[in-house]
């Protein structure tokens, strides 16, 4: 008893047990079909159980009162907890392995960050109780903001936006009001190639033209055409940096100051500030605005999908035309969120509100406890790492696959390879999903479009050296399936809950809701009748 | 570090691998300037699980939470109890740390979860077709104002003077930069809602009107006959649900005419958070399914023939269409959409029908008990679980008051409306179903207390 395992763990090679042989009900073992909530359930079910009886509707509502209840089924709670735990099973996650999608930042999320996030004192307050009842939630977002500056090196920060591209949009609109402020009608915003699609979007959505600045040849922002478009009718530049080919920008500075002499501002796209927090301050490069996503450096879930957060950190220059609202300490000592009207005294020319309430509360208090548990000196260790890995990572692959500006210098948290090399009709695409059936997420493919057929690849730090070890060995054995003509990786992946989808004809005719009709209570579901 | 795998060994091992003689070779392309040789001052350093769960758990001390108080606040943002199942089933790891479904074949749980979601947006609003979400109910608003804009080619916009003034605040900043114009008017304390003067402010340049359902007073305008106004000049009715569990007792707005109908879905699943994050629910019409913002969510089969989902009509957004798309928008609010799924799923439509209906009788009992207090008077005529009353004296001090004294009164027009001597009057009442029969004897107490000038 309890001896160890004289073979050792080994990994399962070849198909993982498919058979041939059908079975009746579709399933097989542990890879288990589910259909939708609406062929499952009933009409009339309900997991819900109420202390009452409703009652009735009074005289004056009555004219507004739908005739039927909403046509949507009810699971009972059994059925439901295993309707999604079913279908969580048909996803990767960060807690099943590696997830190296470049620029998004897939790092392990802390658990003490969800608790804390729970406790009923910040999950069960009120944007709009008064302010003496939520001085505690005024503290995480002063403390939180108080970290960003000092991290950055940056005057001010606006706390609400809501995201990435919502912070993109803060800073944007933040350049704006400078400049209008003092009655400059710029009119465009240059932006590299190589740049998040959210960059260019963002600027039109406020209303600028977007030119392109064009990159050098080892893939960072060509100083001298940059110096030579700019001129009185740019209001700015958005650069990321470091930036999307997983480089830094050597020449912000020079790049910031040019800009700041033609009478301009500076954007900073602050999606891989992961990779320099703690070494670096944006700050001292010269930048007025930067978004920082606290789901991407601080480590807030993805959610598949959001939410995120994304405070901007604003220099002197645009600190004053900071969105509201904010928190201020008053001359009491009691902190108290700045609202409209108060801003007109605090901050006259706040460019205004972009949301309602205050903020993702429950992103700060997640991030917070991150900053803490990592304090200033952990932070510098995670920049630290997830350049590391990522350079391990392209020192080990760049042998089998094409790193374009592998000659640019060491990358920073991220290593961009090309498609050049693969054999004649193989694409980045079978790579990526030859990567699935080896058991890991894909990295980030065809982005930044500057590189053909790119795949960019971000580990983050909370891969362990072995972990890596196995995603650089499969990714060795599909560049070299790609590279040999392996007809069967056209057709990956294989071993998924579904083979490739028909993205066009998703498009073409696309159905975006489920149409059919409920079983009525007391009937066979459409998933026993098989129809809709 | 207990979230750093890499051991000094490793890292060693890996230099060593890369050829760098040390971590700063690495950092080598920073300009010498801008190097950091050590820790920022003016920082903690790294602390134990223990130490920051006692830290954060001191802060959070420091708030009064809805649950340790007779809770009354709404206009927005609106406490429902949600079940247990929400907040475990967003919790398992292949949903929390999942990354937008950008390669499908590995993500139909998401996906899957992501259709049933948009059907289930679709019903309750009444329209054809809904969106994957957005991040919250005053920015899909703003949205839909622009997407109205794009649909019609025009820009001028008529607002409900209804409308929560957050909402509007946020469509005034936007629309100082697209060249918009927004009709807007500040609200009344009136039992009747503006629907005449924004039928009034329609004309051939309007691209859409924007009215609240039910408002931020708790009243209900006539969507059907301002839908009929907005139709006959080639305008959109864009409706805004700020409490979906309103649908559950309210005929749905596409059924009145409305267009575009957004809204916030905080109140299913999410809860209140202080103000996020919560999630912006956006449904329209079929024919207008190019022009939506954000992520959609499709059915189609995989190479087997097999039914599965993906992201599609990507050409709208940022990512393939860059300065030409619909939206800039990237991340949305994916897991709480989950967790509003996941509600609805449990409710099904009798069970949120039976909510709404104990919602109603709650604030309606409210709403008489409080208007026998001497002083008080109800604004609205009709109304779903929320109401607005007039106390004859400053309701944001006396709520500052109550507040010290353990009652969550209400929120303040005061508050949204600051310098606003009409409105100053005004408080706003939400009663949801988590209200009993002695937290609104509570407040009836308490605000008799205020009138009477009894007050501690």
């Amino acid at each position: 008893m309890n001896a160890p395992n004289a073979s050792g763990w080994k990994p399962q090679m070849g198909p993982a047990g498919r058979s041939e042989t059908p079975t009746s009900s579709g399933d097989m073992a542990l890879n288990l079909e589910e259909p939708l909530i609406f062929e499952l359930a009933n009409r009339g079910n309900c997991g819900v159980d109420f202390d009452e009886e409703p009652g009735d509707i009074s005289p004056a509502l009555a004219s507004f009162a739908r005739k039927s209840p909403v046509d949507l089924p009810g699971l009972a709670e059994p059925e439901a907890v295993r309707h999604y735990t079913r279908l969580s099973r048909q996803n990767y996650a960060i807690d099943l392995g590696p997830f190296p999608l470049g620029s998004c930042t897939m790092k392990h999320n802390p658990r003490l960050n969800e608790a804390v996030a729970r406790m009923p004192g910040f999950a069960d307050i009120h944007p709009l109780q008064p302010m003496d009842t939520v001085q505690g939630a005024f503290a995480v977002i002063e403390q939180l903001a108080e970290w960003l500056v000092t991290l950055t090196g940056m005057s001010a920060v606006a706390m609400s936006p809501k995201a990435g591209a919502h912070g993109e949009l803060c800073g944007i609109l933040a350049i704006r009001a400078a400049l209008e402020a003092r009655g400059d009608k710029r009119a465009v915003i240059l932006v590299p190639e190589s740049a998040h699609g959210t960059n260019p979007a963002t600027a039109a959505f406020a209303g600028y033209a977007v030119e392109n600045i064009p990159a050098t040849k080892e893939g960072r922002v060509d100083l001298e055409a940059l110096k030579a478009r700019l001129g009185p009718d740019v209001a700015g530049v958005m650069i990321t940096n470091p930036n999307t080919c997983g480089l830094f920008e050597r020449d912000m500075k020079a790049i910031s100051d040019a800009v700041h002499a033609a009478g301009g501002l500076v954007y900073c796209d602050g999606a891989n500030f992961n990779a320099i927090v703690g070494r670096v301050r944006p700050g001292d490069l010269g930048v007025d605005a930067m978004h920082i996503n606290l789901h991407k450096t601080f480590s807030t879930p993805h959610g598949g999908g959001g939410p995120g957060s994304g405070p901007v950190v604003l220099s002197e220059a645009l600190a004053p035309y900071a969105p509201i609202p904010f928190v201020r300490r008053d001359d009491t000592g009691r902190l108290r969120m700045v609202e409209e009207r108060g801003a007109k005294d605090l901050l006259p020319d706040s460019f205004g509100r972009m949301v309602a309430f205050h903020g993702q509360m429950g992103m700060f208090t997640r991030a917070l406890a991150y900053m803490l548990s990592h304090g200033v000196d952990g932070l510098r260790q995670v920049a630290e790492d997830a350049v590391l890995n990522a350079n391990y990572v392209l020192r080990s692959l760049d042998d089998v696959l094409d790193a374009p500006f592998g000659g640019s210098g060491p990358c920073m948290h991220e290593a961009l390879f090309s498609d050049a090399g693969l054999a004649e009709g193989f694409t980045t695409l079978d790579i990526a999903k030859g990567l699935i059936d080896e058991g890991f997420h894909p990295m980030t493919v065809y982005f930044p479009l500057v590189v053909h057929g790119a795949m960019l690849i971000e580990p983050t730090e909370t891969e362990s050296r072995a972990g890596l070890d196995r995603l650089i060995a499969s990714l060795r054995h599909v560049v070299t399936r790609a590279k040999d003509g392996d007809e069967a990786l056209k057709s990956a992946p294989h071993y998924a809950p579904r083979r490739r989808l028909d993205e066009t004809q998703a498009a073409r005719k696309p159905v975006l809701v489920w149409k059919g009709d409920p079983a009525p209570a007391g009937e066979p579901t459409r998933s026993e009748t098989g129809g809709r | 570090m207990r979230y750093l795998p890499l051991t000094p060994d490793d890292r060693t091992a890996m230099l060593a691998k890369i050829g760098a003689d040390n971590i700063d070779a690495l950092f080598a392309d920073v300009p010498e300037g801008a190097r950091l040789s050590g820790p920022i001052d003016g920082l903690p350093t790294h602390a134990s699980e223990m130490a920051v769960e006692r830290y954060m758990r001191s802060l959070a001390a420091q708030n009064l939470s809805a649950a340790d108080a007779p809770f009354f606040l709404g206009a927005g943002a609106y406490r429902h109890h949600i079940p247990a199942t929400v907040d475990h089933i967003i919790q398992r790891g292949e949903f929390l740390t999942a990354y937008t479904p950008y390669q499908p074949e590995i993500a139909q749980g998401t996906l899957q979860v992501l259709f049933e979601f948009q059907t289930q947006v679709a019903r309750l609003f009444g329209t054809d077709i809904a969106n994957a979400s957005m991040y919250d109910g005053s920015t899909a608003c703003w949205e839909a104002i622009a997407m109205a804009g794009r649909i019609t080619r025009r820009d001028h916009a008529v607002l409900s003077s209804g409308l929560h003034p957050h909402y509007v605040s946020v469509a005034k900043t936007m629309a100082k930069y697209t060249g918009d114009t927004l009709d807007t008017a500040t609200p009344e304390l009136l039992a009747t809602t503006d629907d005449d003067r924004v039928i009034a402010g329609i004309t051939d340049a309007t691209s859409c009107v924007v009215v609240q359902y039910p408002d931020l007073l708790g009243r209900i305008p006539d969507l059907s006959r301002i839908a009929d106004a907005a139709h006959e000049k080639g305008a959109l009715l864009v409706a805004v649900v700020t409490e979906p569990v309103a649908l559950g007792l309210l005929e749905s707005p596409g059924a009145l005419g409305a267009d575009i109908v957004v809204g916030e879905g905080q109140s299913l699943g999410v809860g209140l958070q202080f103000g996020g994050p919560y999630l912006g629910l956006f449904g329209a019409r079929e024919k207008y399914a190019r022009q939506m913002p954000g992520r959609l969510c499709g059915e189609t089969v995989d190479a087997d023939g097999k039914r599965g989902f993906v992201l599609t009509l990507s050409t709208r957004e940022q990512h393939i269409r860059r300065e030409k798309a619909t939206s800039n928008i990237c991340t949305n609010s994916g897991l709480c959409a989950l967790a509003f799924s996941i509600h609805m799923t449990l409710l099904g439509g009798v069970g949120l029908d039976r909510m709404a209906r104990i919602n109603h009788a709650r604030a309606a009992k409210a709403a008489a008990r409080l208007a026998q207090i001497p002083g008080v008077s109800l604004v609205n005529d009709a109304f779903f679980n929320e109401f607005t009353i007039r106390i004859g004296c400053d309701a944001r001090e006396a709520a500052l008051r109550m507040a010290k004294n353990g009652v969550l009164a209400g929120v303040t027009m005061g508050r949204l409306f600051p310098g606003q001597d009409a409105l100053s009057d005004g408080l706003i009442v939400a009663v949801t179903e988590t209200v009993s029969d002695e937290d609104i004897e509570a407040l009836a107490t308490a605000l008799a207390q205020e009138i009477s000038g009894d007050a501690a």
